[in-house]
C-alpha cells in the first residue's frame, strides 16, 4: 500500500493522525478553514495558520469502487471503496479515504451494499496513523 | 492614436493545415518518429515549407521537444514556443498560444502538436515516484489511483445530486462510438457498441464502466496556423480560430476538485465565459461540438459549462439522439477520444477543422461553426472554430 509522500504543509496533518487526531489547518487572523494546508490563507492572505481539532463526524459526499488494472497491493483487494467525507464541523472540508467495519481493518471489509451519499461516518485510525472511516450505525 | 483598438484574436488567425500518422494499439515507429511525420503531414497539407515555421506549441507532458522536431524537420528559426501543462487540458491552448502569437506579430507560422505512444507505452499512473506529493498524498493511500478513480467520484455525485443515469453516459459513448464507425482511421471503425454491451460490461470503477473510459492509443497530430491574411493564399480553405480561451477557476484542484464550494462546476465554465465573450454567436448558434471526452462523464458536464443546456441538465440533453448525427448537437463527429483515438484530444481539433472544410467522414451538412474544448476536470482550454 501507498503511504503518504508529504510535504511541508501537509506534514502537521499526518504527524497529528499519528496520535489519534483529526485536525483541519485554519486561517490564524481570520478563522478559515482549509483543505489541502497550503502557506498562506486565499481569504485574507494571511500566513499565520494553526492546527485545529475537529470532531471527526462526517457525512459521506460520494463513493467509487476501483476495480483492477491497479497497483499490485490494491488489485488485490479490489474491488474495494473510496470514500469523499464532507466534515461536520467544516462542511467544505472533504476528505478522501475509507469506510471500514473497524480500525484497521481492510479497504474491502464493509459490504458495499451498506456504503451511500449522505451516511454519517466517525474517523478512527489505522496502526500506521491512517486516518479510516466507520459508519456511526453500524 | 484615431483607429486604435485593441486587435483580438477573433479570426484574425485560420488552421491551414492538418496531419496525423495513423493510429493503434501499438505502432512500431517512435515518438519523435510519429511527430516528424505528423507535423510534415500538416505543413504539406497547407502547402507550407518547414522553413517557414517559426512558432510552436504543445503540452508540456509531449516528450519530443523543440529543439529535437526543429532539426528534424528543418524548420526555420524559431521566435515564439510554448508548452501548456495540465494533460489534456491543454489541446485547445495550443492553437491559442500560437494565434495570439501570431496576431501579436511574435510570429508568421505556427505548428501545434502532439504524439503519444500511449497505447503501448506505460500507464501515467503505475509511476509512484513521479507523482506530486500534492495533491497525491491525500488521495492515493487510500487507493484513488487513476484519472478514471478521480473522475468516477464527481460522476457519482453528480448523478446523486441531478439524477443522471448510466443511460446519460451510454449515449456519449453511443454518438463518439456511431461516428467511429463511420470513420475508417479510427481505432473502433469495425466495431459497433450496443447497449447490452455498455450495461454488461466490467467496471473500471464504479460508477464508470470500460465503455466509459478513453481508448488508449499510439498516434501523433499536428496542425498550422496562420494570420488570416495569410491563409488566403494556402492550399486549403481556411478554418478561422473565432475565439479561445484558457480556463483555470477560483480555488480549482484539477480531477480532485472535491475541495471548493461547488466541485461539479469545473474549468469548462471558466473558459466558456471568456469563449463567448468574444465570440460573435452562441451556444445556439454552434453546427457541431468536438467534447473532450477521455471519460463519457465529462461530456455532460461540460454541455452545462459551454452553455448548450442549464445546471444538472447535461445528462438529459443527451436524450432523443441529441448527440448524433441530425441531432441538436453532433458530437464527436470522428470519434473522439472514447473510439477514435485517445491523443490528449488533439484529434478532437483536426476533426473540428475537417467538418468546417465540410470533409468530415461524419459531415454534418453545412457546417459553419464548431466548438472544440479540452478536458474538463483539470485547467482547460477550448476553441470556437468558423470557416
Amino acid at each position: 500500500m501507498l503511504s503518504p509522500v508529504t510535504d511541508t504543509d501537509g506534514a502537521p496533518f499526518w504527524q497529528y493522525a499519528r496520535q489519534g487526531q483529526l485536525r483541519v489547518q485554519t486561517c490564524a487572523d481570520c478563522d478559515e478553514t482549509r483543505f489541502p494546508p497550503r502557506p498562506c490563507c486565499p481569504h485574507c492572505q494571511s500566513f499565520a495558520s494553526e492546527w485545529r481539532q475537529v470532531s471527526g463526524r462526517g457525512r459521506v459526499w460520494s463513493y467509487v469502487f476501483p476495480h483492477p488494472p491497479l497497483l499490485p497491493d490494491y488489485a488485490a483487494v479490489a474491488p474495494y471503496n473510496v470514500i469523499v467525507v464532507e466534515l461536520v464541523d467544516a462542511p467544505r472540508i472533504r476528505l478522501v479515504g475509507n469506510l471500514v467495519s473497524e480500525a484497521g481493518a481492510a479497504l474491502n471489509s464493509l459490504s458495499p451494499s451498506r456504503i451511500r451519499i449522505e451516511a454519517r461516518v466517525q474517523v478512527v485510525f489505522d496502526a500506521d496513523g491512517l486516518p479510516q472511516w466507520v459508519l456511526e450505525r453500524p | 492614436m484615431a483607429g486604435q483598438r485593441m486587435a483580438g484574436l477573433k479570426d484574425a488567425t485560420a488552421i491551414v493545415g492538418i496531419g496525423q500518422t495513423s493510429f493503434a494499439k501499438q505502432l512500431p515507429e517512435d515518438e519523435r518518429t510519429l511527430a516528424c511525420r505528423a507535423v510534415l503531414a500538416a505543413l504539406d497539407d497547407a502547402g507550407i515549407a518547414p522553413g517557414e515555421v517559426d512558432a510552436l506549441a504543445s503540452y508540456t507532458m509531449e516528450e519530443t521537444d523543440e529543439v529535437e522536431l526543429a532539426k528534424a524537420v528543418g524548420f526555420g528559426d524559431l521566435t515564439f514556443f510554448s508548452k501548456i501543462g495540465y494533460g489534456g487540458g491543454g489541446s485547445c491552448a495550443t492553437v491559442a498560444h500560437l494565434a495570439t502569437a501570431i496576431a501579436a506579430g511574435q510570429a508568421t507560422v505556427g505548428v501545434a502538436w502532439r504524439s503519444r505512444k500511449r497505447g503501448s507505452g506505460a500507464r501515467p499512473w503505475t509511476n509512484t515516484t513521479r507523482q506530486l506529493p500534492t495533491p497525491a498524498q491525500w488521495t492515493r493511500p487510500f487507493g484513488l489511483l487513476r484519472p478514471a478513480d478521480e473522475i468516477a467520484m464527481l460522476t457519482r455525485r453528480y448523478m446523486y445530486e441531478y439524477g443522471a443515469t448510466r443511460d446519460h453516459l451510454f449515449n456519449v459513448a453511443l454518438a463518439c462510438r456511431n461516428r467511429a464507425n463511420q470513420n475508417p482511421a479510427a481505432i473502433m471503425y469495425d466495431r459497433p457498441l450496443t447497449r447490452e454491451m455498455y450495461m454488461t460490461s466490467r467496471w473500471i470503477s464504479e460508477p464508470l464502466c470500460l465503455f466509459d473510459n478513453c481508448l488508449e492509443t499510439d498516434g501523433a497530430l499536428a496542425c498550422v496556423v496562420v494570420s488570416r491574411e495569410r491563409a488566403r493564399d494556402c492550399r486549403r480553405t481556411p478554418v478561422y480560430v473565432h475565439s479561445a480561451a484558457q480556463g483555470l477557476p477560483a480555488q480549482h484542484h484539477g480531477m480532485v476538485n472535491y475541495w471548493n464550494d461547488d466541485p461539479l462546476t469545473g474549468p469548462a465554465w471558466t473558459a466558456a465565459r471568456h469563449l463567448w465573450k468574444h465570440a460573435d454567436f452562441t451556444p445556439q448558434d454552434v453546427d457541431v461540438a468536438q467534447i473532450y471526452d477521455a471519460f463519457t462523464a465529462l461530456v455532460p458536464l461540460s454541455l452545462e459549462g459551454y452553455g448548450f443546456c442549464g445546471r444538472g441538465e447535461g445528462g438529459a440533453f443527451t436524450e432523443g439522439g441529441a448527440l448524433e448525427i441530425g441531432g441538436q448537437l453532433p458530437l464527436n463527429t470522428s470519434g473522439g477520444g472514447l473510439s477514435e483515438a485517445y491523443v490528449h484530444g488533439f484529434n478532437l481539433i483536426n476533426e473540428g477543422v475537417r467538418q468546417l472544410r465540410g470533409t468530415s467522414t461524419a459531415q454534418v451538412p453545412d457546417a459553419a461553426t464548431c466548438l472544440v474544448t479540452a478536458g474538463e476536470g483539470v485547467p482547460t482550454s477550448a476553441l470556437l472554430l468558423r470557416s
